[in-house]
């Protein structure tokens, strides 16, 4: 990551140009798929040799029981909610992907912080804040969004485990039930994830597709990456010679 | 769910009145905040109060995150900032809303001050509370390190708090001798954040009586307009009295 960088206010505490690894994060709402392909993305590169860790929204130790907890009680207000995502997204990424991006990993994203972006713009109407609040955040290498229709999500999701509580933004009180009200919120969170997906570039990927065809266009769009890492690593580059890590 | 609050810096609109009150350990500005608590309530006045970092939701994570020693500067500073919020939303608009006065022991700028310490961005912390309404007074206790130091060790505490003392950031490995440095730089921040902010400076070395004399002084000044809310409890009463009379008849 040479180029790296943080998306607003970093950390003032590391430099993101010393991290070697590559970030990659895989977006898309709910019932898209994602997690499939990321453990077979996984697979596929540490078969080539490629040291890979994966990191998953709300999944860090501080914080998953607080979220559950919270969740439980439906009593956030549009600040807590962000503020709980971005504690638990802080404590990985300051003991999960930085370490592994230093160590020259590469780590995969299952969500990141797109997704409180959406969610907290759908909530209050106002983007900057929550670009404010996650200004720590390191900007991926590469951002896949796995973008689905409205109507498909809604047919896949009721096969598969159902419309829940959060899913459906029932807090937001969108629509007279579940039904109504999954599909009111998560159209606005497609919404917004297309206007995102132009403004910070995503690859963005139809998944649609077959999971053989979606999982052989996020390979295409994650292999150029590795290539510019290859062929830097071929050469004799000042930032390979590096002191270990002190932190 | 949420409306839109005022901007940042300006004056609320709600019929209440916010007070706040920062300092550090050892300043007394909490033994202030609770004779005010008496003296307003004495008044006829309905009053609630809220403490920094009293959610019960955050208080077990950062419990948590200590023990595991796994908070970072951030983390800490993301937890206090969730507990900040979810007392906004549910402990400190209410009131307000309801025309009450809100008493609250710390406020964002111990954040600002505490936080920028230990390693945060002093713009990326005063854009994370852009949220927080703007307190109607906004008090700070100023004292010297020295003061403080001796008032918590031979008051009424007797020792120093673990992360009050800075002890995490490895300062110093004598307890008395962290909490200088530590205390002394939030205090470097203090000086910075009342000009920033047009904090009520109140000189925290003289004695109780005439720090909240001059206290009730000022608070009484700014209440001049406000309509002391006693409750719409017996008005209530005669109204449901109304309603009730067909029944019985």
């Amino acid at each position: 990551m040479v180029d790296a960088q943080y998306f607003g206010d970093g950390l003032t505490t590391l430099n993101p140009s010393d991290l070697k690894g590559k970030l990659i994060a895989i977006e898309g709402t709910d019932g898209v798929g994602r997690s499939t392909h990321i453990e077979m993305l996984q697979e596929w590169l540490e078969v080539q040799g490629y040291g890979v860790i994966t990191t998953g929204w709300t999944r860090s130790n501080l914080m998953s029981k607080t979220i559950e907890m919270a969740k439980e009680g439906n009593i956030l207000d549009r600040w807590s909610f962000s503020l709980l995502y971005a504690t638990d997204f802080a404590d990985r990424l300051e003991h999960e992907i930085i370490p592994a991006l230093r160590s020259g990993f590469i780590v995969l994203a299952d969500r990141y912080i797109y997704t409180a972006l959406a969610r907290d713009f759908v909530r209050s109407g106002n983007r900057q804040w929550a670009r404010d609040v996650f200004g720590f955040a390191l900007v991926p290498d590469l951002v896949c969004y796995m973008r689905i229709d409205i109507e498909t999500l809604v047919l896949r999701v009721i096969e598969t485990k159902g419309m829940n509580y959060w899913e459906s933004g029932m807090d937001l009180r969108l629509g007279s039930d579940l039904y109504d009200s999954f599909k009111k919120y998560q159209s606005l969170l497609i919404e917004e994830f297309d206007k995102m997906a132009k403004e910070f570039h995503f690859e963005v990927i139809d998944a649609r597709q077959s999971p053989d065809e979606i999982q052989a266009v996020l390979r295409s769009k994650i292999q150029p990456l590795l290539t510019t890492s290859l062929q830097s690593n071929t050469l004799p580059s000042d930032h390979l010679i590096q002191p270990a890590p002190s932190g | 769910m949420s409306e839109p609050l005022p901007v940042s810096g300006h004056p609320h609109p709600y019929p209440g009145k916010l007070i706040t009150v920062e300092g550090i350990d050892g300043s007394g500005k909490s033994t202030q905040l609770q004779l005010l608590h008496k003296w307003l309530e004495s008044k006829g006045h309905r009053v609630f109060f809220t403490e920094w970092n009293s959610s019960e939701l955050v208080k077990e994570t950062t419990k948590r995150g200590k023990k595991n020693k796994s908070l970072t500067p951030t983390t800490f500073s993301l937890l206090h900032a969730t507990d900040f919020a979810s007392r906004q939303y549910h402990e400190i608009l209410p009131p307000l809303k309801a025309g009450m006065i809100v008493l609250a022991d710390r406020y964002m700028y111990t954040a600002f001050a505490r936080d920028v310490v230990r390693g945060v961005s002093p713009e990326w912390i005063r854009k994370l509370y852009s949220f927080a309404i703007t307190p109607d007074m906004a008090f700070y206790f100023k004292v010297p390190i020295e003061t403080a130091i001796s008032r918590l060790l031979g008051g009424t505490r007797g020792q120093f708090k673990f992360y009050e003392a800075g002890m995490d950031m490895n300062l110093n490995l004598d307890m008395t001798e962290s909490f200088r440095i530590f205390q002394s730089s939030i205090l470097a921040q203090y000086e910075k954040i009342v000009e920033e902010f047009q904090l009520i400076t109140m000189d925290a070395t003289k004695d109780i009586e005439s720090q909240q004399s001059e206290m009730r002084r000022l608070v009484g000044e700014a209440l001049k307009d406000y309509k002391p809310r006693r409750g719409t409890h017996g008005r209530r009463t005669i109204f449901w009295r109304r309603f009730d009379d067909p029944k019985s008849e």
